[in-house]
């Protein structure tokens, strides 16, 4: 179905998450909206990773540029909520592009690097400059959900309504985009630079253009994120941030879109899954501090492991291959040479 | 002139122990084409051992080498269960030039996370052996001290080992060809996989030294989340990658450039801009230059 009809699947999806928050308690409710922060977040990794072949570990720093952007429009001229959005996405867009500019030069862990290096330092220029509020930072408010939604709209509901609609609609536009020829040049610049150029495709500039798409959903991710707690600082987008959201990425698998819901999930599930883990065994403070971060770098490890390419095209590949298997026949002869890291083979 | 002085000797202090920090780096690059982004968790992992052996041989100059010698085999030790099976089976797709980003990273989780349940997240000080306050010269008190002297000494006499060896000795012959031709460098007998386990201890000793003397020449305190570490890991990356990050006199050049940028910023302008001047650094540098001072022009293409 999602595949003849998005939009449709869309709708249904939206429809589903309505009736699911009218029954579930605030808690829940909240971390709701962080599922869909986070498919934000990750989804733009994913197309920076699994579509063209970049590799970013300061998404966080990005997501700080569009909140500060949508927070300090809000207080200083106190601009109606959907701009403030609007502006954050465009802001941590030019960031992206400036960004990208110099990424499309860089490659793998020079590009990691790079990231790196620019999400721990971009935290220290909010201490430095009294407008970006030092280290308390600043208050970001979007007022009470509007009268007509009745009264026991509760805020966090109307958190999760922001969220899920922005979630939505950025992953629909998403999939377009992925789909257009945009996306079919990204991924022909990925499997082959060369080959790309070669057939007519401007590598540079394919390269910083989905650096900027990606770094504009990741400011929407961040001003939402600062909405959902009322606050822009530097403390809400620490260097954790930016490596969550690489984990996520990879637990979601960085080829397909179609995992993105399962690596938002577990982020926000497992400091739950730690807790109880932690309580059944007596509850000590120093299992319930460092467990999540254990589970999650283990899992991280193991699916690089195990499932380097994420669960879902996992999935895809073993149903390739068991359709394959039943009717295509191997070659007769397999061949393998092996010389140090490089491994010639006949076989396919 | 005495805050230029200041300058000169922070930056010097600093350098060296960038210089460790980025040769483990470029050590790692070399024998296995993976920067280790837990290079800096191994370090703090390093100086709690090291703490550890202090508090129970109450000698810092037994506990140094020991904890050197703990460092390399812990650093042997991932890259034999953990980076191999990682090469071998994330070798193609996507995955395969993040693969061992992601990994690493994964590690600097799980070790933080051992860190804290071995020793809590409370401070524990591990004291420097010998004397912090700086020297007196005239009126002035000079930035470094005893400490700081021994700091620089050890560092330079480290560099001076690491480069005979792999100048002099063939063990640094087997080293040097497995970065520049693996294949070759089977073919003529040499077991590669082993030489790069070895890349991997030389590294994690040398990475195991910066920890502590990092932590003795600063406040002595250690947490699981110490910002020293994030600094060490960031810095010793960017030093490694100015001087082209497959050459280990770049490396120690580069360590000595960044070093004295910082110091000067830190002194003239202002101690919380040092991070964006490093990133500002590091960007400008990879624009004009990104094979590094002294790196080859094909190593960029990694």
């Amino acid at each position: 179905m999602l595949k003849k009809h998005p939009l449709v699947t869309f709708i249904f999806f939206g429809v589903v998450l309505y009736l699911i928050s009218n029954r579930l308690d605030e808690l829940l409710v909240y971390q709701g909206a962080s599922v869909a922060i986070f498919v934000i977040a990750i989804a733009s990794l994913i197309l920076l990773t699994g579509y063209s072949g970049q590799i970013s570990l300061g998404h966080g720093a990005l997501m700080c540029i569009g909140a500060y952007a949508a927070a300090l429009l809000r207080i200083h001229y106190n601009a109606p909520v959907w701009l403030t959005f609007v502006v954050a996405v465009l802001a941590a867009a030019v960031g992206g592009a400036l960004l990208g500019l110099a990424a499309a030069r860089l490659s793998g862990p020079y590009l990691a690097g790079t990231t790196l290096a620019l999400a721990i330092g971009l935290p220290s220029i909010a201490n430095k400059f009294s407008i970006f509020g030092g280290e308390q930072g600043l208050s970001f408010d979007i007022g009470l959900p509007p009268a007509s939604l009745g009264e026991d709209f509760t805020q966090y509901k109307w958190y999760f309504w922001i969220s899920w609609s922005a979630a939505l609609i950025a992953m629909y536009w998403l999939r377009h985009v992925l789909n257009s020829r945009y996306g079919r040049s990204w991924r022909a610049v990925r499997s082959n630079d060369v080959a790309a150029e070669l057939a007519g495709i401007h590598v540079g500039r394919n390269k910083v253009l989905a650096f900027t798409i990606s770094a504009g959903l990741a400011g929407l991710a961040g001003a939402l994120l600062g909405m959902t707690i009322s606050l822009v600082s530097p403390g809400v987008y620490p260097l954790l941030l930016s490596f969550s959201l690489a984990t996520g990425a990879v637990l979601a698998g960085v080829t397909t879109l179609g995992g993105v819901m399962i690596g938002a999930v577990i982020l926000v599930a497992i400091p739950e899954i730690a807790l109880a883990i932690a309580n059944r065994y007596g509850g000590s403070e120093t299992i319930i501090t460092n467990l999540p971060g254990l589970l999650v770098s283990g899992l991280l490890i193991l699916t690089v492991l195990l499932v380097p390419n994420g669960p879902v095209e996992q999935m895809h590949a073993r149903r390739a291959k068991h359709a394959k298997n039943g009717k295509a026949s191997h070659s007769p002869v397999e061949l393998t040479l092996r010389v140090g890291s490089k491994t010639f083979s006949t076989k396919k | 002139m005495s805050q230029f002085l200041d300058m000169f000797l922070i930056g010097i202090s600093a350098a060296s122990i960038y210089a460790l920090m980025a040769i483990s780096m470029v050590l790692v690059w070399r024998s296995t084409r993976v920067v280790n982004f837990a290079q800096a968790g191994m370090a703090l992992l390093s100086a709690y051992l090291g703490y550890e052996l202090v508090s129970r041989t109450g000698n810092f100059w037994i506990a140094l080498p020991l904890a050197m010698i703990l460092g390399a085999a812990f650093s042997a030790f991932i890259e034999f269960f953990l980076m191999r099976t990682l090469l071998k089976h994330s070798n193609q797709g996507a995955i395969a030039a993040i693969a061992p980003i992601i990994a690493t990273l994964g590690l600097l989780g799980v070790i933080r996370a051992v860190i804290g349940f071995i020793w809590g997240h409370a401070d524990v000080q591990l004291e420097a052996p010998l004397s912090t306050v700086g020297y007196k010269v005239g009126d002035t008190i000079l930035f470094i001290g005893p400490m700081g002297l021994f700091v620089i000494v050890f560092v330079v006499t480290l560099l001076i080992i690491v480069t005979i060896v792999f100048q002099k000795t063939n063990i640094g012959l087997a080293l040097r060809a497995s970065a520049y031709a693996p294949e070759i460098a089977q073919l003529s007998g040499i077991r590669v996989s082993g030489i790069r386990t070895l890349g991997w201890a030389i590294a994690g000793a040398a990475g195991a030294a910066a920890g502590i003397l990092q932590t003795v020449n600063g406040t002595g305190a250690l947490t699981p989340e110490s910002l020293e570490f994030s600094l060490l890991l960031v810095f010793g990356f960017i030093a490694a990658v100015i001087g082209g990050l497959e050459s280990l006199p770049g490396a120690v050049l580069g360590s000595l450039v960044l070093g004295l940028v910082l110091a000067f910023v830190q002194i003239y302008i202002s101690g919380t801009l040092v991070f964006i001047v490093a990133f500002l650094l590091l960007l400008t540098l990879l624009i004009i230059r990104p094979q590094g001072f002294l790196g080859s022009k094909a190593g960029r293409r990694a």
